[in-house]
């Protein structure tokens, strides 16, 4: 392989299999992708060309104002009037931005989307205008350009409801969009040539693929059994060399490390808590022990007050249910907490049973606000969150000490049988 | 006005709805398992399965039908956000 490759220096497309090129570009200077993620030496827009007997495929295209870098590369090797299909693996701005004029210059081209990106499609073209027909395709279906067959893999949510990969069967180029990818730009275009960017691959898979690791899942039983010579993400290195230690490296990281210290069968609450004069704190180890009695919970107990927010993150990526608790303090819950329910943007929380507790002085808001907050993050808050006025009596300590049995019960399904209620005695 | 009785499989809990109540309005209330995006038919995060009594829910619209499509909703698949309780019914998450 030669060490030579710059396509800072051209406009020309890249070949890094037969008949196949990269046609993207290089965007060296964004320090900011997308508001969340820092990118400290910038990002790649990847796209890709495919040449068969029966005409060209071009896989996803750039941001709109690198439209002109991609045209001149795809010139360099086609003409518009040969693009016989334009593949679209993800429709973000930033892979979709040269596709209205594409489609202008190639009206021809068949375009072919997943079939959740339809309704993304037409909210892209609004301001244009533009509207052109596609073919939607899902897992098994295939395109042929003659001598050579692109087929597709349905993995949603990979980092969006749309994204799919598209594969080159007689090459075995996985073209897998924003999965496997990265922002790190380098000219040298190539992971066996490019430098260390082993620290951007993980970063970029904590931010946007992280939140879903169980269709990272789902992905990778599709993409597994592929014969993978080369891997061509839409940012970043193409991974040509040893592509398969990628598809590894991202089965580790959705892999759950708890499930190794617990029990299969055991189910994690983690209980987080602030106080100001003990009372919350008091209130947070009575329902740590109410947790305690039920068999197949393990239970956590933190204090906001001594840790840091991204381990916390990590325990609640993996926790079943989640208790805060939080003092009022001027009609709201106090920080700590807030900064927490801030950061989880990173994780999955469908699903996660959640509640509230705390102490209060005078009004008592911030349980409720907690709980909605939660709901807000599509977690499941199935008991109403216990408020107790300053210092718990014996008798409210047993309270807590039922509503974390409760919950811990509600975790393992030993909740007492529900007698039907009527909606207008509901809060 | 016309009673009717919804069942949410996954807590087991059945609640006395007025009919005409959409789905979203009690599932939150008491805690369910269906989970909410954009609230207003769109986005299709809220997709339940009917367990029983298909019938007895509103039809949905043709945009609610359109994004159960984009969202490839399987058979007796609905939006809890749009669906209206007609009469005893259960659901589930999907």
């Amino acid at each position: 392989m030669s060490s030579a490759v710059d396509v800072s220096s051209h406009r020309d497309a890249v070949e890094f299999a037969d008949g196949v090129y990269w046609i993207g570009a290089l965007d060296p200077t964004l320090r900011t992708f997308d508001i969340i993620l820092s990118t400290a030496n910038g990002t790649s827009y990847n796209a890709y060309l495919v040449k068969g007997q029966d005409g060209v495929a071009i896989i996803d295209t750039v941001k709109e104002n690198f439209s002109d870098e991609f045209f001149a590369r795809l010139e360099s090797e086609v003409d518009y009037n040969e693009i016989k299909a334009i593949i679209l693996n993800h429709l973000e701005p930033d892979h979709t931005g040269a596709l209205p004029e594409l489609m202008r210059r190639a009206p021809q081209a068949k375009l072919y989307i997943s079939q959740r990106a339809t309704s993304m499609l037409k909210a892209l073209l609004k301001p244009s205008g533009d509207s052109f027909e596609y073919t939607t395709v899902n897992t098994d279906d295939r395109i042929s350009l003659g001598d050579r067959t692109i087929c597709f893999l349905h993995t949603p949510f990979l980092h969006w409801p749309d994204t799919q990969c598209s594969y080159l069967e007689e090459e075995g180029i996985l073209f897998s969009g924003d999965i496997f990818g990265c922002h790190y730009c380098d000219k040298r275009l190539f992971n066996d040539l490019v430098g260390d960017f082993r620290f951007s691959f993980d970063y970029y898979y904590a931010h946007i693929m992280r939140p879903f690791k169980k269709h990272v899942m789902d992905a990778l039983k599709l993409i597994e059994p592929l014969k993978l010579r080369q891997i061509a993400p839409t940012h970043g290195p193409i991974l040509r060399e040893r592509p398969r230690r990628y598809v590894t490296h991202y089965r580790e990281l959705s892999t759950s490390s708890l499930s190794r210290e617990i029990g299969v069968a055991e189910q994690s609450l983690v209980i987080f808590y602030m106080s100001s004069y003990g009372n919350t704190a008091r209130m947070a180890e009575e329902i740590n022990e109410g947790a305690n009695d039920i068999e197949g919970v393990r239970v956590s107990l933190y204090d906001l007050e001594g840790g840091e927010t991204g381990p916390f993150v990590d325990l609640i990526e993996e926790a079943d249910a989640l208790l805060f608790g939080s003092p009022t303090i001027n009609g709201d819950a106090v920080k700590p907490v807030w900064d927490l329910l801030s950061s989880l943007a990173v994780v999955n929380l469908k699903g996660k049973l959640g509640g509230a507790f705390g102490s209060y002085g005078w009004s008592g808001e911030a349980v409720a606000m907690i709980e909605d907050r939660m709901r807000g993050l599509k977690m499941r808050i199935p008991q109403q969150g216990l408020r107790i006025k300053l210092i718990p009596t014996e008798d409210e300590l047993l309270e807590c000490r039922k509503f974390g049995k409760a919950i811990a019960e509600q975790m393992v399904g030993k909740k007492q049988q529900n007698p039907v209620i009527d909606m207008a005695d509901l809060a | 006005m016309a009673k009717a009785k919804i069942t949410f499989q996954d807590i087991d809990q059945t609640v006395n709805v007025p009919a005409g109540t959409r789905v979203i309005e009690v599932s939150e209330k008491i805690g369910a398992g269906i989970v909410y995006g954009c609230r207003e038919g769109d986005c299709g995060t809220c997709m339940m399965h009917v367990e029983e009594g298909w019938n007895n829910l509103t039809e949905p619209s043709v945009l609610e039908e359109k994004v159960l499509k984009e969202n490839m909703a399987g058979r007796h698949d609905r939006l809890a956000c749009q669906a209206q309780i007609l009469g005893d019914c259960c659901v589930k998450p999907t």
